[in-house]
């Protein structure tokens, strides 16, 4: 019984992993026959670039692949673990920005601080405000049936106009235009990485990142907290019929999904790669970037972590299409299409849960078990169930 | 009273798109598909109409040149939202993620393909639609100065649409199967209802409202084309659920929507709000505040259509 509940759930995660390769297959032949038929002749370098990605720039670009990926793994994070309660955090934007600012005051007007404790201040601060952006509509949705979606919507809005308000009043640096530079103290440690890889700028985020994806998968998978609010996003009426409380699951999944954009925001903005926040109209592209990384993740942290890193890889990649005439937007051209793609997820996943269940039953097929077989089958189906969001 | 003229009359530029997109949300998300590619498609329109408009300049100008600019936008619209319609109706692809796809694809594709034609990005047209006064109407006191004056054919061709629109989904046969659709499919296919080509039209339709949107967006607001609409299309998204999936409820959304808006972005001109010690970036949270309070006072019973998100599969209870 045990074993073979096990290996429906390897199967489940080799279909999902499948799935999503052919879909990263088919997103990158589009791209290719975009560039083909763009121009020809640069076709092929200007791909094989894409592909290459970080790598063939030393250890700088090594580093600006994990940078870059590091804010949107954990809006990724947001994203997905909202999915996975059956919510759809659209809010993830303001919930990084809310953050981001929050990092940014307390790392610069907070004073006399030892390193570490400074920086640990600044990160904790701001994953607190993305708490409270990401609690508004969740608080919204579980007590006044406000849909989460329109709601996270304006609460995005409302943090980019309070932190423009907030920056000039606070943190302003009027002559470059942005916000001034943190103190020392509050930049995210490096445990000497940035010198044991040269040039890569690096610090320990990418390390605190995968501490979150640590914690996430172990709060959905092995604990009652996280099976409630898997339960409640899987059906609403079941999980309050099996005495749920489904007000305060909710609640507490956009709470969460609050957190780690608030993170995500800390983490780019007490980096060392010198990125400071502007006052624009207009939402940090970051928070938006965390859905695409969550489906491609399948919503699953680890996933999420491996999509987020290849995401940034192929951005990285495309940063250098100008060199070969291309508009650097076929990069999330080709994202877009890796998303649509997997879009036919469920088609893959049929096709191969279905060869894979017919080896199985084909292994199988000297134990008589059907019972045990019929409940493989039914669990499998529930994956779909589970990507199923309510907008 | 000049204030009031001024206010009504930039109201209507916020006004109108977000209207005429919503109301393209309705047709599909009544039909059973959430549609939340509505900004990728307002780019794509936008992008589309702007385009013509930008090469036919030479040769045309004026409102035949901007109904032109409208089809077109219209139809890339339409044509976009088909592949949301393929994926979420004949291979019952999870909604959210398609239109996510969408989303993403529109921006990056407009300017990847201005800047393979042009290397820059923006496009620049010359606004010749706009109408100083609207003969004999615009001569009408009081009203013809609210409604008549510093427009667009846009706005009443906004309103047109909305009456049509208002009118199909509640009056005619083709409307009650689409919301029969949105509510139970199986019903309605049991009915002999073709669930499938009502949902490709919901769909079809909502494209090609949220592609005019993404033009008219443009037009009055700007003299070139940059490819984006400023999460317009979420906007849109918000105003149809605030609007309860009903097109009267759609329409008091938009115009409540977008009053509040156009205090914060004229209040300079009005002498009485400018004089207020309040900053622009407060006035500019009021919209999205208010609506988040009137939602919480009003979404109590606010009710989705049932079928939203479902996909349908003929046979299955």
């Amino acid at each position: 019984m045990r074993s073979n509940s096990k290996k429906v759930q390897w199967q489940q995660v080799s279909t999902g992993f499948l799935s999503s390769l052919m879909a990263i297959i088919a997103g990158l032949v589009f791209g290719l026959i975009i560039l083909v038929i763009v121009n020809p002749n640069q076709a092929i370098p200007g791909f094989l670039r894409i592909l290459t990605g970080g790598f063939g720039n030393s250890w700088q670009g090594f580093g600006k692949v994990i940078n870059y990926a590091v804010p949107i793994i954990m809006t990724g994070l947001s994203v997905g673990f909202a999915f996975r309660t059956g919510l759809f955090n659209i809010g993830a934007s303001g919930q990084f920005m809310v953050g981001a600012y929050t990092a940014i005051y307390i790392g610069y007007s907070v004073k006399g601080l030892p390193a570490p404790w400074h920086w640990l201040l600044a990160f904790i601060c701001a994953s607190l405000a993305g708490a409270i952006w990401g609690a508004v509509p969740g608080l919204l949705k579980a007590y006044r049936n406000v849909n989460e979606v329109i709601s996270s919507i304006m609460m995005n809005y409302i943090g980019l106009y309070l932190v423009n308000f907030l920056i000039p009043m606070t943190v302003y640096d009027k002559i470059k235009n942005q916000t001034k530079s943190v103190l020392k103290t509050a930049r995210t440690p490096t445990l000497g990485l940035n010198k044991l890889l040269p040039k890569s700028n690096l610090d320990i985020a990418i390390f605190v990142v995968l501490l979150a994806v640590i914690v996430l998968y172990i709060i959905t998978k092995k604990t009652t907290f996280g099976f409630e609010l898997r339960a409640c996003g899987l059906n609403r009426e079941a999980a309050r019929y099996a005495g749920i409380n489904e007000k305060k699951s909710i609640t507490y999944s956009m709470l969460i999904a609050g957190i780690f954009s608030g993170m995500g925001g800390a983490l780019l903005y007490l980096s060392h790669t010198g990125t400071y926040m502007q006052v624009k109209d207009e939402l940090l592209m970051q928070g938006f970037n965390g859905i695409p990384v969550a489906l491609l993740g399948l919503s699953h942290p680890i996933g999420i972590f491996f999509s987020g890193l290849f995401i940034s890889h192929i951005t990285i990649g495309g940063n250098y299409m100008q060199a070969y005439d291309f508009p650097v937007e076929i990069i999330d051209m080709i994202i877009a299409a890796i998303i649509y793609f997997g879009a036919f997820a469920l088609l893959f996943r049929q096709f191969f849960t279905r060869r894979l269940t017919r080896r199985a039953s084909l292994a199988l097929a000297d134990e008589p078990s059907p019972a045990t077989q019929g409940g493989g089958v039914d669990e499998s189906k529930t994956v779909h169930v589970d990507k199923e969001d309510h907008v | 009273m000049n204030v009031l003229y001024f206010i009504v009359q930039q109201m209507m530029y916020f006004a109108i798109p977000l209207l005429i997109v919503a109301l393209g949300g309705m047709f599909s998300e009544r039909s059973g598909i959430i549609n939340i590619a509505l900004e990728g498609i307002m780019v794509m329109g936008g992008f589309s109409g702007v385009l013509l408009i930008h090469n036919l300049e030479g040769q045309m100008s004026g409102q035949g040149l901007f109904l032109l600019g409208i089809l077109v936008a219209g139809l890339a619209g339409g044509v976009f939202s088909l592949l949301h319609a393929y994926a979420s109706i004949n291979l019952g692809a999870d909604q959210t993620i398609s239109g996510t796809a969408l989303n993403l694809f529109a921006p990056a594709f407009a300017i990847f393909t201005t800047r393979a034609i042009q290397r820059v990005q923006q496009i620049h047209f010359t606004n010749t639609f706009f109408i100083e006064k609207v003969p004999l109407l615009g001569d009408i006191p009081v009203l013809g100065a609210l409604f008549f004056q510093k427009t667009y054919l846009s706005t009443y061709l906004g309103l047109l649409i909305f009456l049509i629109a208002s009118f199909v989904i509640k009056h005619t046969r083709f409307g009650l199967r689409l919301r029969a659709c949105g509510e139970h499919p199986q019903a309605a296919d049991s009915v002999g209802v073709n669930v499938y080509r009502i949902r490709y039209a919901g769909v079809f339709i909502s494209g090609v409202f949220a592609g005019i949107g993404g033009l008219i967006f443009v037009i009055p607001n700007s003299v070139y084309y940059n490819p984006t609409v400023n999460g317009y299309g979420f906007l849109a998204l918000a105003v149809l659920i605030f609007g309860n999936w009903r097109s009267w409820g759609i329409f008091w959304a938009a115009l409540f929507f977008s009053i509040m808006k156009t205090f914060a972005s004229v209040y300079s001109g009005v002498p009485f709000l400018r004089n207020l010690p309040i900053p622009q970036d407060i006035y500019n949270m009021i919209p999205y505040i208010a609506t988040l309070a009137v939602l919480a006072i009003a979404a109590k019973h606010s009710q989705a259509p049932r079928a939203e998100g479902i996909p349908f599969e003929k046979g299955s209870r």
